[in-house]
């Protein structure tokens, strides 16, 4: 699909410029075309160490581990066909922690493992179970609370205020959780 | 609002730290352990970032979806949005790169203050890349039949996208 995005958008584009007369401009696009790209990784370079490295804090002072117990709760109420005690939830638990706090990089090893706990219950190994979908809605979700990217390179392009979109992105996050859980509650209630 | 989200960063940042201290952890070792990481990650990423800065700069600047989505002109004119904003909310499901290269562009191009740039950080920081996380966490227990996950994920997406544009509008407008 990546593949199909990126070709098409080289090919579509050369034509186009070729028909429009712009060859001097596609001409110098391909030949400056990486150093855009490397200016933009030079910009997000300083805050994703910054943030890599406090965040590295919050993983081994157990804050990481405090947070995914305080959402642990709530999990047995979104996932009726595991059992309170399953294994699977402490992963899920840990996987929305960890993304919730921007650590992408230990979430996925935790998603997985919660993906492996709830396979060995599946009757049916090709076939994703109800609980498999759930939590993939919340994984997609992906509730972030301080989007550092986004931030990053809004403070390099001298944004007044790059920390605003906080606010907004994590609204429209919530309604995208809500709407793709509903539309999961519905699904199960069909069945 | 401003002030809000000023406070936001700092507060999470001084958390972290005293309660690191609280519970006696080697604060500056963990750091440059994590810091670390973040440079690996960054080369990692490096390649597929380059690729697709090179791909989008050249299809935003070609002016093609100008030319083909002209019929849609006058919406985009009504609201002051560029049509480069378009793409984004088509593609946010697929790649996440992509759409941070277009963001990047629209930074650029209109500035991260303008209407447009504060949509484009909305919808980046909105949702994930959906159909990379389906692929992988599926293809990792070798499940085939997914039953509903990806219509879930893709209307929970559309939902997220809206509700973007939605907010963005109500708040900066």
């Amino acid at each position: 699909m990546v593949n199909i995005i990126w070709v098409s958008f080289i090919i579509i584009s050369a034509f186009y410029m070729i028909i429009t007369g712009n060859i001097s401009l596609l001409n110098n696009e391909i030949l400056k075309g990486g150093i855009d790209g490397l200016q933009l990784l030079w910009d997000m370079l300083p805050l994703l160490v910054l943030w890599s490295g406090i965040m590295q804090i919050a993983e081994d002072s157990g804050l990481l581990q405090k947070f995914s117990n305080i959402v642990r709760p709530l999990l047995t109420k979104l996932f009726p066909s595991l059992k309170p005690n399953h294994p699977a939830l402490g992963y899920i638990a840990s996987n929305i922690a960890a993304n919730a706090l921007g650590l992408g990089s230990a979430a996925t090893p935790f998603g997985l493992k919660a993906m492996e706990a709830m396979q060995k219950d599946n009757q049916q190994k090709d076939t994703a179970t109800e609980a498999m979908v759930t939590f993939l809605i919340l994984n997609t979700g992906g509730v972030t609370i301080i989007p550092t990217t986004v931030i990053a390179l809004r403070m390099m392009n001298q944004s007044a205020n790059p920390s605003e979109i906080i606010i907004t992105s994590l609204l429209a996050t919530t309604c995208s959780s809500l709407a793709g859980l509903y539309y999961d509650y519905r699904k199960r209630r069909k069945r | 609002m401003n002030q809000i989200s000023n406070y936001i960063v700092p507060i999470f940042v001084l958390f972290i730290l005293l309660y690191a201290l609280k519970h006696k952890t080697k604060i500056y070792d963990s750091f440059l352990v994590g810091a670390k990481d973040g440079i690996i990650t960054t080369f990692h990423i490096a390649p597929a970032v380059i690729a697709m800065v090179f791909a989008t700069n050249l299809f935003l600047n070609s002016h093609f979806l100008e030319f083909v989505f002209s019929f849609l002109n006058p919406i985009f004119n009504h609201f002051q949005i560029p049509i480069s904003i378009l793409p984004m909310a088509f593609i946010r499901p697929i790649s996440g790169t992509a759409t941070l290269a277009i963001m990047n562009n629209i930074f650029n191009v209109y500035g991260p203050d303008s209407l447009v740039g504060r949509l484009a950080s909305t919808l980046q920081g909105c949702t994930d890349t959906t159909i990379y996380v389906l692929a992988l966490y599926f293809g990792s227990i070798k499940v085939t039949k997914t039953r509903h996950a990806l219509s879930a994920g893709l209307f929970a997406d559309a939902v997220g996208i809206l509700a973007a544009f939605f907010i963005t509008f109500l708040f900066f407008g």
